[in-house]
């Protein structure tokens, strides 16, 4: 088994839900940044109140994804203007690149992410 | 639910841009079906010339392949004419008995070349110019014979001489009029292309009108005159002209005139059946060539679409010859009459000839030859109806900001090699754009820009991109009329109907007027939702709440993005004038929070670089100075020179004058930035000359300019009025920017807002009439009484979630 192979494993085997914030902590239309130990994780509210969390690095340059503007389940990175899919972090076309998603659930108001 | 059955005949370009343009905006809407009389799938029809001549290939000009159809679930029926609708059953019958059932048809049959009925049409070896199989059957002629014929001196005609000459054939062109393309080409221009294409190697035969083709063995021999004449040939080729397809449609009992007849909403008499491309009729004209058909496409897919809003008013179309070394442009009148005016440049031996035609100061028509670069951009007037004015004297000369700076100063797109940096904001060469417009089958601006990221940073390369493009894709290219343009994808509404709507309406939030005026997405996108809540809260800035989730992220968090995440810190410093104590405390707040650069700004005032964004608003709180909104589409800054009071040139005093200034419009939103100057004498230290207003003090006063830029594209600001004292200083200036925050299209600068309404404009609203100026400048000071210093706000907790990370 090769050494990211092992990583990811293991990573999986120690992953589990904790709690981020109330869902109204979030605006509409916006995102929090979580800090973790990888890079800030962008947790994003939509105007249905659907949450996504998605790595807080544009796959362009590596522009701060929580600070877009967000619409329907897409956002815009502030840098360059990428489109980013909310739902599986994949840029639009024609543009090409994908950052990395992260499941997240609500329960009862409060918003989870898997860690 | 089972969904609405579209069955569309002929697979053309119109069609099957109107398909693009309908998956686009109703995905789901229609199970599609697609019949073609040819065997290809969708190709660039335009482009056969260049594949004829041997500089494309047939798979180069492909715009939609099979697979395209396959993958939006469109059954393609390929080589399958159809031969009869049967309207009453509503359903199509194809040449081998393929029936299909519709609910809606679109028609896109094209057109038919006109052949001339004349003895011998029928001969092996006479052509016509239409389509891929006419393509390749002169190909091979050109492998086995010597000496071709061309019946007609037209665009399509020149093309297809062009061709088979460089294929190998001796080529003679038989035109019945004294001059070539006399429908596009005065009789200077003509003669000039017609030596270039002689040199070329091309005979002509003018005022010639064929009788008869004569055969030998079934095979044509050669072409005979009405004068008794004749010429040998080997390969007669007609292209006299084309007529619209409306056969079908005829037996169909559908209305046709020339063509099949429709109305603005591309319908034709039948409410179930559509039409468009160049088998229509449309308020009694026909269209030959492309660019008129996307606009029908888009009007067409808008109905069939359901949104029910397009309509379709007709096209002022442009031609384009595409012999490569031969550059030529016509659009519009260019013949003139009794009540035109034309301006003319004409130098025979350095091959260029320029004809404007005028009317009521404005550009009607056009013909270009051998310069052809400011095409595009004298087009872009005829359609907008810009009226000249000043332009007037260098009009002839072209479009001479065309990119300012990031590409080594070109001007001319055909003269840069493909490796040139055509956008030096994202790098990207004039080869690549080229192939992505020929890959992708681009025609469009913004297709260009989404592929390429061209012209899509600062846009100052937009001219540039726009001759590739023009120059790339030929007479396909139209620019979008500026009058017409929607303000984004999302709605096919323009800036100024927004605008309108949201003051006439009353509209008050984001969703509220996206409800009135039909938005397609539920919230917009980046790029109207920062525009929409500028127009709301510009209309009326009382009722509307702010959206701060409508702002770029620059307006929320109230500092400048960097690239590495972290933002910049630019107090305000009113008239470039700060202290002791202000400084003290930026020096102090640079340590606390080791803040990595500091710099002083070409707008006279302290840049702190590279502050994290949790820290701005305790850096806020330690500078205890007011937002410089270095960071907002606002007023930036009012920059001074030292002025009377110290200066010994110094007539005014301007840095007071620039304090008091930018007191008052400090916090003032507006489309763009806006940047201001003063100086206290003409010998203008402050730079006024390059701003959006810049103020200029003399010994009896103060003169006032506008539409200004240094910046994105230098351009020297014009002069407005001359007035005596400070307070007629604020009102002008006020007046204008509050025209400017009322009228321009958001993200322009106050110079593409004073290009486009025209300084005359301008000043019959603030010089010319006391009353509309005074008014202006209330509504600039009302909508000026609401905003609070947002830093200010900040420190005091407000939209704290901002500034907050969560954690785990």
């Amino acid at each position: 088994m090769k050494m990211n192979e092992l990583s990811a494993v293991q990573e999986a085997a120690t992953m589990q839900w904790k709690r981020v914030c109330r869902v109204e902590e979030i605006p509409h239309l916006g995102a929090r940044v979580v800090k973790s130990t990888g890079g800030g994780i962008a947790v994003f509210r939509n105007a249905e109140d659907e949450i996504f969390a998605l790595h807080d690095r544009c796959p362009h340059k590596g522009g701060p994804l929580s600070q877009g503007i967000v619409f329907a389940r897409t956002v815009a990175c502030p840098l360059h203007n990428w489109h980013i899919g909310l739902c599986d972090g994949k840029a639009v076309a024609p543009d090409e690149g994908c950052t990395r998603r992260y499941e997240v659930k609500v329960e009862q108001g409060e918003v989870y992410l898997l860690v | 639910m089972k969904r609405t059955k579209l069955v569309m005949v002929g697979n053309g370009m119109a069609g099957a841009r109107t398909l693009e343009e309908l998956l686009r905006i109703a995905p789901d809407l229609y199970d599609i079906t697609v019949f073609g009389a040819e065997r290809h799938a969708n190709y660039n029809r335009i482009l056969l010339s260049p594949v004829l001549a041997g500089e494309m290939t047939l798979k180069d000009i492909m715009l939609n392949e099979e697979q395209w159809y396959a993958q939006n679930g469109i059954a393609l029926h390929l080589n399958k004419p159809v031969v009869k609708i049967d309207r009453a059953a509503r359903k199509v019958i194809a040449l081998d008995g393929t029936e299909e059932h519709y609910d809606r048809l679109l028609l896109a049959t094209g057109s038919q070349p006109v052949i001339l009925p004349i003895p011998g049409k029928d001969l092996e070896g006479v052509l016509s110019y239409r389509d891929i199989a006419d393509t390749e059957a002169m190909i091979e002629a050109s492998a086995r014979y010597k000496r071709a014929v061309v019946i007609g001196g037209g665009l399509l005609g020149l093309e297809a001489a062009n061709g088979l000459a460089l294929r190998g054939m001796d080529v003679t062109v038989v035109h019945l009029m004294p001059w070539l393309m006399e429908r596009q080409l005065d009789r200077t221009a003509a003669g000039m292309l017609q030596r270039s294409l002689e040199t070329k190697g091309l005979r002509f035969l003018l005022e010639h009108k064929t009788s008869e083709i004569v055969g030998g063995d079934g095979r044509v021999s050669a072409v005979r005159f009405d004068n008794g004449s004749e010429i040998a040939a080997d390969l007669v080729v007609m292209a006299i002209g084309i007529k619209p397809n409306a056969a079908l449609a005829q037996s169909a009992g559908l209305h046709c005139t020339r063509g099949v007849v429709v109305s603005d909403t591309m319908q034709t008499h039948d409410p179930r059946i559509y039409a468009v491309g160049e088998c229509i009729a449309h308020r009694g004209t026909t269209y030959g060539l492309v660019a008129p058909l996307f606009e029908m496409a888009k009007v067409c897919a808008n109905h069939l679409g359901r949104f029910g809003i397009g309509r379709y008013e007709g096209s002022v179309t442009s031609t384009k010859l595409k012999v490569t070394g031969i550059d030529l442009f016509s659009a519009g009148d260019f013949s003139g009459g009794v009540d035109t005016e034309e301006i003319v440049l004409h130098d025979a031996v350095g091959g260029v000839y320029k004809k404007l035609v005028l009317r009521n100061d404005k550009i009607i028509g056009a013909v270009l030859y051998g310069d052809t670069v400011d095409g595009a951009w004298y087009f872009q007037m005829l359609r907008d109806g810009q009226a000249i004015g000043d332009l007037r004297d260098h009009l002839m000369f072209g479009q001479s900001h065309l990119g300012n700076s990031g590409h080594q100063g070109q001007d001319k797109a055909v003269a840069m090699p493909d490796t040139m940096e055509v956008c030096g904001c994202n790098g990207v060469a004039k080869g690549t754009i080229v192939k992505a417009i020929k890959e992708n089958g681009l025609f469009t601006l913004d297709d260009v820009r989404k592929h390429t990221k061209a012209s899509s940073s600062c846009g100052s390369c937009t001219g540039l991109v726009e001759q590739i493009l023009a120059s790339t894709v030929g007479g396909a290219y139209t620019p979008q009329a500026n009058a017409t343009k929607p303000m984004c994808g999302c709605t096919d509404f323009t800036h100024e109907a927004v605008r309108r709507a949201v003051r006439e309406q009353k509209l008050l939030s984001i969703p509220q007027a996206m409800h009135f005026l039909e938005w397609r997405t539920p919230n917009g996108c980046a790029s109207c939702r920062p525009a929409l809540n500028y127009y709301l809260r510009c209309a009326w800035p009382h009722e509307v709440q702010d959206d701060p989730q409508s702002r770029f992220i620059n307006e929320r968090a109230h500092g400048n993005i960097q690239r590495d995440g972290t933002y910049s810190v630019v107090p305000r410093m009113f008239g470039g004038v700060t202290s002791a104590a202000e400084l003290r405390r930026i020096a102090d707040v640079v340590d606390k929070y080791k803040i990595p650069t500091v710099k002083v700004t070409g707008g006279q005032r302290i840049d702190l670089l590279g502050v994290r964004k949790e820290d701005l608003p305790k850096v806020w709180a330690d500078l205890d100075m007011p937002s410089g909104y270095a960071y907002a589409k606002a007023l930036r800054t009012v920059k001074t020179c030292v002025g009377s009071e110290w200066c010994r040139f110094g007539v005014q005093d301007s840095t007071q004058m620039g304090i008091d200034l930018e007191r008052k419009m400090s916090r003032m939103y507006a489309p763009h930035k806006v940047k201001m100057a003063v100086s206290g004498c003409p010998r203008n230290c402050a730079e006024s000359g390059i701003k959006d207003v810049g103020v200029i003090g003399v010994e009896s006063g103060w003169e006032i300019y506008v539409g200004g830029n240094g910046g994105i594209k230098t351009e020297v600001a014009q002069f407005l009025v001359k007035v005596k004292t400070a307070e007629e200083v604020m009102e002008y200036a006020g007046a204008f920017i509050q025209l400017y925050r009322e009228e321009a299209r958001y993200l322009d600068r106050t110079v593409h807002y004073v290009h486009r309404v025209g300084l005359d404009y301008v000043k019959k609203k603030v010089v010319d009439d006391p009353e509309s100026r005074r008014l202006l400048y209330a509504r600039l000071l009302d909508a000026l009484s609401v905003e609070k210093d947002p830093w200010a706000e900040r420190i005091a907790g407000a939209a704290r979630h901002e500034f907050e990370e969560l954690s785990v």
